[in-house]
């Protein structure tokens, strides 16, 4: 990865002499006694070789991003769906609209629920099952790892209809475990108070294993001189975790937290096929939230401004993750 | 359909496990006998789910309501499998789906190989500015485009149609940045050799290069089908037509809908079954390359 800082610096020089192959500040050392092929040829190339996702990113990403942000100044409906330049602008009352909107805030208050409780336990138990797999574990590891990975490459649709299966009342799995040791089961997905804690449980399921593999080449950097000096020097197995395991985990633990929140803030597919929403809306998130009052009712200027809010709050936790995270590091 | 097959042709890479010398085999602490002991618990609980899913899916309707509830079926029958693919067309959505998945998986293997190969080994005026809106897609989040997107699909008169599903997933920026990391360890001098001898950079890419970055292709090809083949949000929104849906959305259509459904646990768990399945035998015929392909994006 050396030559990769060496490198970086230099399209910058580049555009001192574009189009010139003799340009003086080619590079340090031997560099300038070699031939190259002419700068005007790489430029063609390099800018040649970007068209292609250029172009499906401009139209498929760059358009859209901002025209969401357009739209969400708009009262653009139905309607508009065939004649989108028929919107009215409306300034920010979507945004005005949405906080006072009981169901907006419902919906990001269950989407931070959602986030606080499921982002530590998804880091933690990942953290745990990384140590584990790392510690004393080598002959099965493959095959350990495998296991706990499973989830995440399943289609999450049809592990939510498992899901609903394995949570229901009468016949569920859980609630047979409830009936053999004697107590009634609870309509987890059917009650306010548990529906939410089920999809917790469901999602820290299905994404403890990307932690875990992220962990474990976390782990697997650490060099191994640096554990054995630390027990050397007596240090414990819980004095070593927290000594020398962490600190050196920071990065990883920082990349594995902000990416499991992003997903999470994101949260759609759960709700979608376990509860719709429900019971009283108490599974109700802003993805999900979105999506009906786009798609289903076609108030799509409101809906714009309900995603914009979300991708706000999503830079946010992200920059202030990063912060928090990076200034414990020193 | 070379997309799919393309992963198996590459050789696994050489273990990183270290071999662990003779005589060590003895647990000589309990410390690793408990390890062992929670490992294997957290893996029942975390397989348990699928066990369900898996067992449900042959069992009878009197055993699937059964309780305490019965884990193994007694009677395997096949008559949840019969009923789902009565009441729903599977091979249709199946063939949608791989349909989708094989076009998504290609295009992105040509057009992220490409960028990532200009990035990573031609010096250009702007790669910075392009790589900066590389980085700056992997972060927003795919919720933010689908109304307009929407739209735009709808004045295309692209809803129900494999391009509008395909297009929006032609090229991830997660792609540019895995095919770059891979190509960067390719040694310049190679490639200067290459133009010296008078090679055209199209030549140099489709030649030298892929062929190097095998490895980094199959990655690659696994996360961008398995990409597709889960996608849910997407296809739901593109496709008003049941007869373009892809299998997730037509077994959300079928597990929320009362009616179709009927409450049948037995036919939701044989539909389940036949969704995971291709994607979990995948998986674990190419795992070293999923957790390879995390660690790359993930730790540079």
């Amino acid at each position: 990865m050396s030559t990769m800082t060496g490198k970086a610096a230099q399209p910058a020089k580049v555009q001192a002499g574009p189009g010139t192959s003799q340009s003086p500040a080619a590079g340090p050392q031997e560099r300038r006694g070699r031939k190259r092929p002419s700068m005007g040829v790489q430029n063609a190339a390099g800018w040649l070789f970007s068209t292609p996702f250029l172009v499906l990113f401009t139209v498929f990403m760059a358009f859209p991003i901002l025209a969401t942000l357009l739209m969400s100044f708009t009262d653009f409906g139905l309607r508009n769906v065939t004649h989108p330049l028929d919107a009215n602008f409306i300034g920010f009352e979507n945004y005005a609209n949405l906080f006072g909107d009981e169901k907006f805030l419902k919906s990001l208050f269950n989407t931070a629920y959602f986030v606080v409780i499921g982002v530590p336990l998804t880091i933690f138990l990942g953290l745990v099952v990384a140590v584990l797999l790392n510690n004393g574990i080598d002959r099965a590891r493959t095959f350990f790892r495998v296991g706990f990975y499973a989830p995440v490459v399943t289609t999450i649709v049809a592990v939510a209809v498992v899901w609903r299966f394995v949570l229901d009342p009468s016949d569920g799995l859980i609630a047979g475990l409830f009936t053999e040791v004697g107590l009634t089961p609870p309509d987890f997905l059917g009650s306010e108070t548990l529906a939410m804690p089920s999809m917790i449980a469901m999602a820290v399921w299905r994404n403890l294993g990307t932690v875990m593999v992220l962990f474990i080449a976390g782990l697997q950097a650490i060099p191994t001189e640096v554990r054995e000096a630390a027990k050397l020097d007596g240090a414990g197995v819980w004095h070593e975790f927290r000594r020398i395991t962490v600190p050196l985990l920071r990065p990883t633990l920082l990349y594995a937290t902000v990416i499991t929140t992003i997903g999470y803030l994101n949260v759609f597919e759960e709700p979608f096929v376990m509860t719709q929403g429900g019971p009283s809306d108490s599974t109700l998130t802003v993805s999900l939230n979105m999506y009906r009052e786009g798609f289903n009712f076609f108030h799509m200027g409101y809906a714009s401004a309900m995603a914009y809010v979300l991708f706000v709050v999503i830079m946010g936790i992200t920059v202030l993750q990063l912060r928090l995270l990076k200034d414990n590091t020193k | 359909m070379s997309a799919t097959r393309a992963p198996g042709a590459v050789p696994a890479a050489p273990s990183k496990e270290p071999i662990r010398p003779q005589g060590v085999k003895k647990t000589r602490n309990p410390k690793r006998l408990l390890i062992y002991v929670l490992l294997a618990v957290g893996l029942l609980v975390m397989s348990a789910p699928f066990l369900w899913m898996a067992f449900s899916a042959f069992k009878t309707s009197s055993e699937l309501s059964a309780s305490p509830p019965v884990w193994i079926p007694t009677e395997w029958t096949l008559d949840n499998f019969r009923d789902l693919l009565d009441k729903l067309d599977l091979p249709l959505y199946f063939m949608n789906s791989v349909i989708v998945a094989v076009l998504v998986t290609v295009s992105n293997l040509v057009f992220c190989s490409m960028l990532g190969y200009a990035l990573a080994k031609l010096n250009f005026v702007g790669r910075n500015k392009i790589f900066g809106l590389v980085l700056g897609a992997l972060m927003v989040p795919g919720n933010l485009m689908l109304l307009p997107l929407f739209v735009l699909m709808s004045k295309l008169q692209l809803i129900d149609s494999y391009a509008g599903l395909v297009l929006p997933f032609a090229a991830g920026a997660f792609g540019v940045f895995l095919m770059r990391q891979f190509m960067q360890s390719i040694p310049d001098e190679l490639l200067e050799a290459a133009r010296m001898d008078g090679a055209g950079e199209w030549y140099i890419f489709w030649r030298i290069v892929m062929p190097l970055v095998k490895p980094a292709l199959a990655t690659l090809s696994i996360f961008a089908f398995l990409g597709s083949w889960n996608n849910f949000v997407w296809p739901l929104i593109a496709t008003n037509d049941p007869d373009k849906y892809t299998l997730p959305v037509a077994l959300a259509t079928f597990a929320t809908d009362p009616n179709k459904a009927g409450g049948s646990n037995g036919m939701l768990m044989a539909g389940a079954f036949l969704v995971v399945l291709p994607v979990l035998i995948l998986f674990i015929a190419l795992q070293r390359h999923f957790t390879q392909g995390i660690a790359t994006a993930g730790m540079k």
